[in-house]
């Protein structure tokens, strides 16, 4: 009996299902589990410095996603605003300082309030300043008392961030900072090819200078201008190639994490269904026709996720669209495929979504290693669906385990129930007794309104 | 009632040989048994007969059913008791049978020991729940929102389950036993007792058509 009570409070009309569509989006969304909620990701997220769009220190991307605009646009902004004053570059340090990284909760700036060293260091900058303020004056280069004034103020922010970062971060500037002392170290025959750069950046630079403070044009307003130019084209010459090398590394590096996410997701997905099979099948070795019917129906079921692309152990793509036809699924295949009663009892229902695909996905899981494990004859699966949240329980009265020894590599749990639960913004609650049995609990809240 | 003998005296009513035969060996030496009948006129000739203390009653048979039996019975012998044994899971099934009186319904699936345990149980006078029923109830309950745009006034004693009620219902759902209940919400196996009764009695005795609708509407789709 496929049960879909008429609710009247929290009936959906129209919501549309597209297996397609929503198992990409799950794909999607368990690709950015690990760093920050990718619902928060999507929706406007408050302001903190962004990992995934960064180029220094994540600040453009953080701003983008905070309004919503194409980080491009931002980081032209903040580019034009370091140019026409040294205090865009004093902004920008003292937001690195301030905005917390995406997925932590303490801003650096919190712990350089206590790195005494640290700002003794970047008050020996003091000196430096008064020399390079009395420079400027001497020489009448008012240039120099401009933009000496808030570069030093941001060499010393920029210290306090050096000192203070996460590890992970540190980690990352270190290696900038060296990338781009090593670009006159690089192979020999480049060497000769820096030392011209070298050579034609810093010319180009101090004619730059020369140009805006001496005024050496005829044309008066074409002295800024030109200034400028020349000093922008100086800078490019000089570290040009040390930031493309960044921006290369940065995109290796952000696809190797994707690639990651992504060995992260089909392991959990191959633990469900391939070892669950294989480990079935060791315990039934003395049984070829029980050994043969696993094999046939995991080899059905790769097939059908290699080559139809319907993930093993997924909802909806066979017509499951509600809670309680989720639930009946998993009663009929996990009962078809272990020989064991299923007690299921479903009460309230809902269309199915991302985070209940993960709830009945984690339920099923469970629901297997009891089958497994637990030496239970029977196991009990209760669902309540609630106005606001979700639960689910799975319970037996077999054997039960002592989950502090549970060995690390067995990823059921920790992935395939924790983990997954957590990415939706669920729980997950596992009581064991040995002797007495097991239960998991499993909650995900419920969006308000329908989509 | 029972004769100088302590173990209940049970009847088994159902349509299937092998069933019957099942059933009789689960429960062994627990009980007497004091007969058998695969059909609904046998049935209540029988039960009239041998007054047992306790009817094991299939659900689904010819010519009526478990409810045609309890409704020939109940009125000329009410000291007789039923239980509901069950494959069938439609749910207006489930609610007919408890409405027609009987005190608990348990699915086939149930093991020995636990169906020996749910006889006594509706020997003693109490009501037995499996999770199944106990998830109808908690849908069959919430579904029927208070002060809903329904005409009739709500009686709570009966229309209504309480906090306490709702909280052990839900936690037979999970599969929990009485006492496995009991030590969860530290209080006797006694108290939980009595709550189920007093679900059972709201569930026979509400007055609320929802509670028929409900069941036939989870019926049709």
């Amino acid at each position: 009996m496929v049960a879909l009570p008429q609710r009247r409070d929290h009936r959906c009309i129209g919501d549309h299902f597209n297996p397609w569509q929503r198992h990409f989006e799950d794909m999607q969304a368990d690709r950015a589990w690990g760093k920050g909620r990718y619902r928060r990701h999507r929706q406007r997220p408050r302001l903190q410095r962004s990992r995934e769009d960064r180029i220094i220190a994540g600040i453009a991307g953080g701003i983008a996603a905070r309004l919503g605009r194409d980080v491009t646009i931002v980081r032209i902004v903040i580019v034009l605003l370091g140019l026409v004053s040294g205090f865009g570059v004093v902004a920008y340090v003292l937001a690195w300082l301030l905005l917390p990284a995406e997925g932590s909760t303490e801003t650096i700036g919190a712990r350089a309030v206590a790195d005494r060293q640290g700002i003794t260091i970047a008050l020996a900058l003091v000196p430096a300043l008064v020399l390079v303020l009395l420079l400027g004056s001497a020489l009448h280069a008012g240039f120099l008392s401009s933009w000496g004034l808030p570069l030093l103020i941001s060499a010393a922010g920029l210290v306090l961030v050096y000192r203070n970062a996460e590890d992970d971060e540190r980690a990352w500037l270190t290696e900038s900072v060296k990338a781009l002392l090593q670009l006159g170290s690089e192979p020999r025959q480049s060497r000769r090819s820096f030392m011209v750069r070298l050579g034609a950046g810093v010319v180009l630079f101090v004619l730059g200078v020369f140009v805006i403070s001496e005024g050496a044009l005829s044309h008066s307003w074409l002295r800024p201008f030109a200034g400028t130019l020349l000093m922008i084209a100086g800078t490019v010459v000089l570290l040009g190639p040390w930031w493309l090398k960044l921006a290369l590394d940065l995109l290796h590096e952000r696809q190797a994490r994707i690639r990651a996410e992504e060995r992260a997701d089909m392991a959990a997905r191959v633990h469900d269904s391939v070892l669950q099979t294989l480990a079935m099948i060791q315990r039934s070795a003395d049984q070829p026709q029980e050994v043969a019917k696993l094999a046939r129906a995991q080899e059905r079921e790769l097939r059908s996720w290699l080559f139809e692309g319907r993930a093993p152990g997924s909802f909806g793509a066979e017509g499951a669209a509600t809670l309680s036809a989720g639930v009946e699924q998993i009663e009929r295949e996990v009962e078809a495929a272990h020989g064991i009663a299923i007690d299921a009892v479903t009460v309230g229902d809902a269309p199915l979504d991302d985070e209940l695909r993960a709830l009945l996905a984690a339920g099923r899981e469970a629901a297997v290693n009891a089958a497994k494990w637990s030496g239970a004859p029977a196991v009990s699966i209760y669902v309540e669906a609630e106005p606001r949240r979700v639960s689910m329980f799975v319970r037996d009265r077999g054997a039960g385990f002592d989950s502090e020894a549970v060995a690390g590599d067995r990823k059921g749990i920790a992935e395939s129930i924790r983990g997954r639960m957590q990415r939706h913004g669920g729980t997950a609650v596992i009581r064991s007794v040995p002797g007495e049995g097991t239960e998991v609990e499993l909650s995900v809240p419920r969006h308000a309104g329908c989509p | 009632m029972s004769t100088g003998d302590s173990r209940p005296r049970v009847f088994l009513v159902d349509d299937h040989h092998l069933f019957r035969a099942g059933v009789r060996a689960e429960l062994g030496d627990a009980v007497e048994l004091v007969g058998e009948a695969d059909e609904v006129p046998a049935a209540i000739e029988l039960i009239a007969e041998r007054l047992p203390d306790v009817v094991l009653l299939d659900v689904h048979m010819p010519a009526g059913g478990g409810k045609a039996v309890i409704e020939a019975i109940k009125p000329s012998h009410p000291s007789v008791l039923f239980l509901a044994l069950s494959v069938s899971d439609a749910p207006e099934d489930v609610i007919a049978v408890i409405r027609a009186g009987a005190r608990g319904y348990v699915t086939k699936t149930i093991s020995g020991p636990e169906l020996i345990d749910a006889v006594r149980r509706v020997a003693g006078g109490d009501a037995v729940f499996s999770p199944r029923l106990a998830g109808f109830v908690l849908d069959a309950f919430a579904s029927m929102p208070a002060g809903s745009e329904l005409a009739g006034p709500l009686d709570p004693e009966l229309d209504q389950l309480s906090p306490r009620e709702r909280e052990v219902l839900r936690l037979i759902a999970r599969g929990y036993t009485y006492k496995e209940i009991a030590r969860e919400l530290t209080i006797s196996v006694k108290t939980v007792e009595s709550h189920v009764s007093a679900v059972l009695r709201k569930l026979q005795l509400s007055t609320r058509h929802e509670l028929t609708r409900w069941a036939t509407e989870r019926r049709l789709i």
